[in-house]
């Protein structure tokens, strides 16, 4: 954009600023990264809708105020909160209130070529691969990542060793614990070496009612032929705010599958950008939301085909009820080297309440010409034929109502290879029928 | 793969120069003072024997217009343009408008030379010889130079005249509609526009009147350092029906000239606008000099019930495009229609697409865009779908197609797809391509060149478009494209 003339600050903004004033001063490359990051806040600000890629989600007016950052969390309460895939049979992590909560996670008998440790420990002991933190860098702004590079000062460093093949996923539980609204900012990595394959599962999770604000960052550099599956699945409290960015380097004859699932927050907005910089590797990201009340979320994309012979596939449902607001945003850019790239993208929204919103923005950027590429978006009520087979079979409306929906979010959710994983989101997409109904 | 290696050769040699448009004539003009002041916008207003309220008109977006910024979001990027090294009027010197007679004879041959007929027995014998009539208004520079048919057509109660006539002669009209859909603080472009528009057509089809011809408009800049400001307003009453094609060219120059345009389109109760354009200015030379800047603000309002709306453009010229037809579903149960296809090639730039608002109930919408990218050009859909809060049952379907012919060009689409409304269906599809290589060899083995090829598969590629093309447009079109592509492919 051009030279606007910033307006003035707003309340919120200038509290996050007081918190940038404590980004220390320090040598090494990170501490650089941080303070570049807290400038360019400095300069930009929060996005508002004249920032293209936050259009939807004005951050300058959702953002009322800033909380101030979080302290540690009693442990027996971060315990008590974080029931997110419990069940599931994963190594477990629990980061409450930004940091590892060691007493809760399980960081020992780790599998022969997993190696894992703190984001704090590895900055203590200055770790090699903390070099791969801001590996991928934005084409533009964004002051989400930005605050997260600034504040974050734990999260879990995971690395792979090349070819080893873990079969249990390790599970990080995301959770806020406290009587009264904070922020919190974590930041992991995930290394998977060539060769190799790995599950990765996340959940974030708070108390109903509090207004903190959560804002999470994680890093996945995938090496030539290895394999890796992400789930992340996002039931923040009610009133709280939810910032996330997933940043995927993607290597040579590799495959990256991530499935994001949002049912919280008030104000969410998840980005994910891509880089493929290895050749016919393979990128599915799918995602679902369900919204109700007046939740807002946002589900933004940007996958960067530099290379040639990539494939990419990218499918995102949405149902919106109530005055529930759905966004999403999804830019395939196909570089001129970047031949005999096939790239799809769908974006579907299934619109329940009267006075809900969808906005659609897929977008396609591509200079090379042996491509194939496509991109589709909908949005509509439940079809009345399709609610008429049911009922014309006995089935009651608000059953065959949920019977569609869950069939319109199966179609996404089916792509989680994980069983276990996958079933505790069915259960929790029922859960969520189930308590509309 | 041979087909491939070819196209890429092809492009290489790529050579633009081919427009054919491209002569410049040599008449003696009058011109206003270069450079744009309220003395420019009183210049003109007064050559055009402008009312009083019309002057205000004009210096209130002048006024405006100096507080406002050029638009920086296009995917365009053009040396900036400097709005003082511009002639804003230019005209031929003999008065013209008395009868065809008058008119300066070097003006009708380059019209015959467009082959437009702008004496009525031309276009009568065009008749003879199994044609169609249409009336046209002849656009030199900034007048209107001739206007064909006007009597047949007053006998149906078509009012069909250069705007500048109409301001004088059915002020009443004017005042009410003008800047009714495109207002004069819509956007940068047209403002300016407001402010020193020269001339364009002026169209009144009355109740329940169907238009018993095409009507259309010929724009042609001769001049140098000039650019062209028309202002198009048709206005179908009641239950009318009109069908408006216009055209465009420019002579081969080296500098850049502007085109900023507004086209407002209102359609009462029942009425239906068909407006095609051809747009071929002069596209650049093969390195990108020249050409035609071609910002254009178009807008229709489907204001009555029931009303429909449809655009149809085939946009081959110009250096620069930044064109957004768009339709206002404002009354229930209207329709818009937009059906556009952009061929860029050599350096240009095209972003073009369409706005469909809804706003009544039951409205719909149909947008299918054809874009075909050659040489080092790029070429971007830009579109935006909104049902408002209040647009029960509102429909929209969108194709946007691209295809890409030689490795330097872009394509891109960039859709808003925004819903306020729970039972709105919006359904929105794009896709990316080159031509196959399955489809050449199969057109190859039966003997056709590559290039005949090309031209089969693209017009098979934009057909849905063409087809809704009235009849003697869609031929000139067909052989548009085949020109546009000449030296692109392979």
């Amino acid at each position: 954009m051009n030279a606007d003339i910033r307006p003035i600050r707003t309340q919120a903004e200038q509290a996050i600023l007081a918190s940038l004033a404590t980004v220390p001063e320090g040598g090494d490359r990170l501490a650089d990264l941080r303070r570049a990051a807290a400038r360019s806040f400095e300069e930009n600000g929060l996005p508002h809708r004249r920032v293209e890629e936050w259009k939807y989600t004005d951050l300058r007016s959702l953002m009322r105020e800033a909380v101030p950052v979080a302290g540690a969390a009693a442990v027996a309460e971060a315990d008590a909160r974080a029931c997110l895939l419990r069940g599931v049979e994963a190594r477990r992590i629990v980061i409450a209130n930004g940091a590892v909560v060691p007493e809760l996670s399980d960081l020992a008998d780790l599998e022969e070529g997993l190696s894992l440790t703190t984001f704090a420990a590895a900055m203590a002991a200055g770790d090699e691969v903390l070099s791969r933190i801001g590996g991928i860098v934005p084409s533009r702004y964004d002051a989400s990542l930005a605050l997260n590079t600034a504040l974050a000062r734990d999260g879990v460093v995971i690395t792979v060793t090349p070819g080893a093949a873990i079969a249990r996923p390790v599970h990080v539980a995301h959770v806020f614990a406290g009587g009264t609204a904070a922020a919190m900012y974590d930041r992991s990595l995930v290394v998977v070496g060539a060769g190799a394959s790995f599950t990765y599962a996340e959940s974030f999770e708070g108390a109903d009612g509090l207004a903190y604000q959560a804002n999470s960052a994680t890093e996945f550099v995938v090496g030539d032929g290895a394999h890796l599956d992400v789930v992340r699945l996002q039931e923040e409290g009610a009133s709280a705010f939810h910032l996330s960015t997933l940043l995927f380097d993607v290597g040579r004859d590799s495959k990256v599958h991530a499935f994001t699932f949002g049912l919280g927050a008030a104000v969410a907005r998840t980005t994910l950008y891509a880089t493929l910089s290895g050749e016919d590797s393979h990128v599915g990201f799918n995602g679902a939301t369900l919204l109700k009340g007046r939740q807002h979320a946002d589900s933004t994309l940007f996958l960067d085909h530099q290379v040639p012979g990539c494939e990419s596939r990218e499918l995102f449902k949405t149902v919106l009820d109530d005055s529930a607001r759905g966004v999403f945003q999804g830019k395939i850019v196909v570089r001129q080297a970047a031949q005999k790239t096939d790239g799809r993208m769908m974006s579907r929204a299934l619109v329940l309440g009267d006075e809900a919103e969808m906005d659609n923005k897929p977008e396609l950027e591509i200079f090379a010409d042996d491509v194939q590429c496509g991109h589709g978006a909908t949005c509509g009520a439940i079809d009345d034929d399709l609610l008429f087979y049911l009922r014309a079979r006995g089935i009651p409306k608000k059953e065959a109502q949920s019977l569609l929906v869950q069939a319109f979010v199966g179609e996404a959710v089916e792509t989680v290879e994980h069983d276990g994983l996958r079933e505790a989101l069915v259960e929790r997409a029922e859960a969520w029928l189930a308590a509309r109904a | 793969m041979p087909a491939v290696q070819e196209t890429v050769d092809q492009v290489r040699s790529l050579d633009v120069d081919q427009y054919k448009y491209g002569f410049f004539t040599e008449i003696e003009t009058e011109k206003a003072p270069k450079g744009l002041s309220e003395d420019t916008v009183r210049f003109i207003s007064a050559k055009k024997n402008e009312p009083e309220w019309m002057l205000e008109w004009r210096l209130e977006a002048f006024r405006r217009w100096l507080t406002m910024r050029e638009p920086d979001w296009a995917r365009v990027s053009y040396p900036p343009i400097d709005y003082q090294d511009l002639y804003y009027y230019s005209a031929p010197k003999r008065p013209s408008e008395l009868s065809i007679d008058d008119i300066d004879p070097e003006i009708l041959a380059t019209y015959e030379k467009l082959g437009i007929p702008l004496r009525e027995r031309d276009a009568l014998l065009g008749i003879a010889s199994g044609g169609t009539k249409v009336a046209v208004d002849a656009v030199f520079d900034s007048v209107s130079v001739a206007t064909t048919f006007k009597e047949e057509l007053s006998k149906a109660g078509v009012i069909f005249m250069p705007i500048s006539e109409a301001v004088r002669e059915y002020p009443e009209l004017v005042k009410k509609y003008l800047g009714s859909v495109v207002p004069v603080t819509d956007n940068y472009f047209a403002t300016l526009n407001s402010a020193v528009f020269s001339d364009g057509s002026f169209v009144y089809v009355p109740k329940g009147v169907r238009c018993p011809m095409e009507l259309s408009t010929y724009f042609r800049i001769n001049e140098r350092n000039t650019g062209q400001f028309e202002r198009t307003l048709i206005i179908a009453d009641e239950g009318a029906y009109v069908s408006y094609l216009e055209g465009c060219t420019a002579p081969m120059r080296d500098e850049n000239q502007l085109h900023a345009a507004v086209v407002e389109l209102v359609a009462l109760d029942d009425a239906e606008i068909k407006y095609s354009t051809v747009q071929n200015w002069y596209p650049g030379d093969k390195d990108g000099k020249g050409g035609i800047f071609n910002f254009v603000t178009k807008r229709g309002d489907c204001r009555g019930d029931r009303s429909k709306i449809s655009w149809t453009q085939v946009e081959t010229g110009s250096a620069i495009t930044w064109k957004y037809p768009s339709c206002i579903l404002r009354g229930d149960n209207s329709q818009g229609e937009f059906y556009s296809i952009a061929i860029s090639n050599g350096r240009q730039q095209v972003d073009s697409g369409t706005k469909m608002i809804h706003l009544g109930k039951n409205t719909s919408s149909r947008i299918i865009s054809k874009g075909i990218a050659a040489g080092y050009s790029d070429n971007t859909y830009r579109g935006l779908v909104t049902a408002h809060r209040k647009a029960t049952g509102a429909r929209n379907f969108t194709n946007c197609d691209s295809l890409l012919i030689g490795d330097k060009c872009g394509a891109h689409t960039v859709p808003y797809i925004e819903s306020k409304n729970s039972s709105a269906q919006f359904e929105h599809e794009a896709t990316t391509s080159k031509i196959s290589d399955d489809q050449l060899f199969y057109c190859r083995q039966r003997g056709l060149d590559p290039e005949e090829a090309t031209a089969l598969i693209v017009n098979g590629f934009v057909k849905d478009v063409l087809q809704q093309l009235p009849m003697e447009f869609a031929v000139e079109a067909q052989k548009l494209i085949a020109v546009s592509l000449e030296g692109s492919v392979g």
